[in-house]
């Protein structure tokens, strides 16, 4: 990064409210693209994932659509729901959801099938009915393997956002496009910088998030000795507030 | 009672794994399903709390069938022990043990409550109720496994092999408690295991499973060692049935001698308290080899009639203090006489 590229990104200019190009806006379009794409993957992808785990019936499609999600190039996707439906933001959406769904099904899946057979006998033979099953055995214990599919494609939803430009809308893809249509490279790594950060932070932002909601028990946690029992014993609490409020689990 | 009515499980590969099952299992008592691999004890075991479907037939518990009964409501009322435990990882102790009451609609503090109570039933401290499973060894899961079972306090209680995946020290303490609390509780149980000493050890009842689903013998376990009914339970009962049955004898009949007795030339030797200090002879003192109780089984006083140089168990009274002998030649035709007058009774 050179001097060029911090200049610009201190450009008292670019962060204020006025400056439609600025990057508060630009961050905050980025957010949104990313955040429609990923509830609406999230929406399709976490529930046939949950079915196909908890039956284990349907593995093949599961693996097949994470296969083939990943196979097709993203950009391609753009273009051709543009061809189809036409300018806006639904191609941008439809891209990023393609991108999106892969990694959470097939991850949701994973992760119910790798709870232990005799826990879920055990589930059954208490007296739980199937949708207590998943979502008050099941489901908790596979958190971490899903926390890791989800967070994996937030990370690929935001990076990948920056298309959105390439069709006219806006986003921090701004920032890449006018610099290379404008020769103005510091531009386009200050924008690169600004995607990446945003990642990152997202990210560490559902690390947090990861550890109030996901058990001691399952995540390794519980498992290390004093300090991490103390920590059990914390995060227990909010897993337990978390339960409460969620009638799924009662 | 559980009773068991022209029950049949056929695969849709045709295996049978249960074939005309009949067999009632009396309330209150432990009744111990046996036999090699593949025979359908667990099968039948899962078919009581419909976790299988039998193909023809009837299961009723106390008089009703289970056919028509919503299995979840019908397995919150029996309780279930697995091998391994099957603890939820995602919950403490204490919420694992708490499962079936918040299920049946009981508040989560309450429900807690309650197993904390429970924890102590079965031998784990209030120190362990908020850890999670996997801070836990293999025999402290399976007392959790059980206090789970037993917290909606059912009358019925299935065990599926509950002690198998423990070691061989653990299982021998956990086997102990489990009839230290069924002795408080009475609960029916019905229980699976591959092991043969088990079921003898634990069974009030047992019921030994030839391959093919069939059920060879219900009895009770002396009675198994006694008079197996035909070579294939007399085969899986294994060997030495004839010493593993004195268990189930008391010893309280046998002819007592004095302490004084001089027995093939050594006498007991006793200290100023009257606690014996070994057989003094020629050679000097020879050991003992222990001694027993008027409470202990015949099979104990056999043993030490073995294991003694003079060939003669000493009893000992509560204080330790020695109070007769029993020669290895008066126990074995005390053992003569009762084989005589249990095969005599059974021909007749």
């Amino acid at each position: 990064m050179n001097a060029d590229t911090f200049d610009f990104l201190l450009n008292g200019e670019y962060w204020t409210w006025s400056n439609y190009d600025s990057f508060p806006h630009r961050i905050l379009e980025h957010l949104h693209y990313s955040a429609l794409a990923l509830v609406i993957a999230f929406v399709i992808a976490f529930p046939i994932g949950l079915l196909i785990g908890h039956t284990d019936r349907g593995s093949f499609f599961a693996i097949n659509v994470g296969n083939a999600g990943r196979a097709l190039p993203t950009l391609g996707v753009l273009m051709l729901v543009l061809v189809l439906v036409g300018t806006g933001l639904m191609p941008v959406v439809v891209a990023l959801v393609i991108l999106a769904i892969p990694p959470i099904l097939t991850t949701t899946y994973a992760g119910i099938r790798s709870v232990s057979d005799v826990t879920v006998d055990a589930a059954r033979g208490v007296g739980m009915r199937e949708w207590q099953i998943i979502t008050g055995v099941e489901l908790p214990t596979a958190l971490p393997i899903i926390f890791g599919g989800v967070r994996n494609a937030v990370l690929q939803v935001i990076s990948t956002a920056t298309i959105a430009a390439y069709v006219g809308l806006g986003g921090l893809g701004r920032y890449l496009f006018d610099g290379l249509a404008l020769t103005d490279y510091p531009r386009v790594v200050a924008g690169s910088v600004l995607v990446a950060a945003l990642a990152v932070i997202i990210d560490l932002l559902l690390g947090l998030v990861q550890r109030l909601v996901v058990s001691p028990g399952v995540d390794g946690r519980a498992s290390k000795g004093r300090r991490g029992r103390r920590d059990a014993s914390a995060a227990a609490t909010a897993v337990r507030t978390v339960e409460e409020v969620s009638p799924a689990t009662s | 009672m559980i009773e068991f009515d022209d029950v049949t499980k056929r695969y849709p590969d045709g295996t049978v794994a249960v074939g005309n099952l009949s067999m009632t299992i009396p309330t209150g008592a432990i009744t111990v399903l046996v036999g090699p691999s593949g025979c359908g004890k667990t099968t039948s075991l899962r078919m009581i709390n419909r976790m299988i479907d039998p193909t023809s037939g009837s299961i009723r518990i106390d008089g009703e069938d289970i056919t028509g009964q919503d299995p979840a409501l019908l397995r919150r009322s029996i309780g279930y022990v697995i091998q391994h435990a099957g603890l939820f990882p995602h919950r403490t102790v204490v919420d694992n043990v708490a499962t079936v009451p918040v299920l049946e609609g009981m508040s989560r503090k309450q429900a807690r409550a309650a197993a904390y109570t429970l924890l102590e039933r079965v031998g784990l401290t209030a120190g362990m109720a908020d850890r999670y499973p996997v801070q836990l060894s293999g025999g402290q899961q399976q007392r959790v496994g059980v206090a789970r079972a037993l917290a909606a306090d059912p009358p019925v209680m299935l065990m599926d092999e509950p002690f198998s995946a423990v070691d061989p020290v653990v299982r021998e303490g956990l086997q102990q408690e489990f009839l230290r609390l069924q002795g408080e509780l009475g609960k029916t149980i019905v229980m699976v295991t591959h092991d043969i000493d088990e079921a003898i050890k634990l069974g009030d009842h047992v019921a030994v499973f030839a391959e093919g689903g069939r059920l060879a013998q219900l009895s009770a376990p002396e009675e198994l060692l006694a008079n197996p009914v035909d070579d294939f339970v007399a085969g899986f009962v294994g060997r030495d049935r004839g010493y593993r049955g004195l268990s189930f004898a008391g010893s309280a009949d046998l002819d007592v001698e004095p302490v004084t007795t001089e027995v093939e030339g050594l006498r007991l030797s006793l200290d100023d308290a009257g606690r014996p200090l070994g057989w003094a002879g020629v050679g000097g003192l020879l050991p003992t080899e222990g001694s027993y109780h008027a409470g202990d089984s015949l099979r104990v006083v056999t043993d030490l009639t073995l294991l003694s140089p003079a060939g003669a168990a000493v009893r000992v009274d509560a204080e330790g203090r020695a109070d007769g002998l029993v020669r290895q030649s008066t126990v074995a035709a005390y053992v003569r006489r009762r084989q005589l007058g249990r095969l005599g009774s059974t021909e007749s």
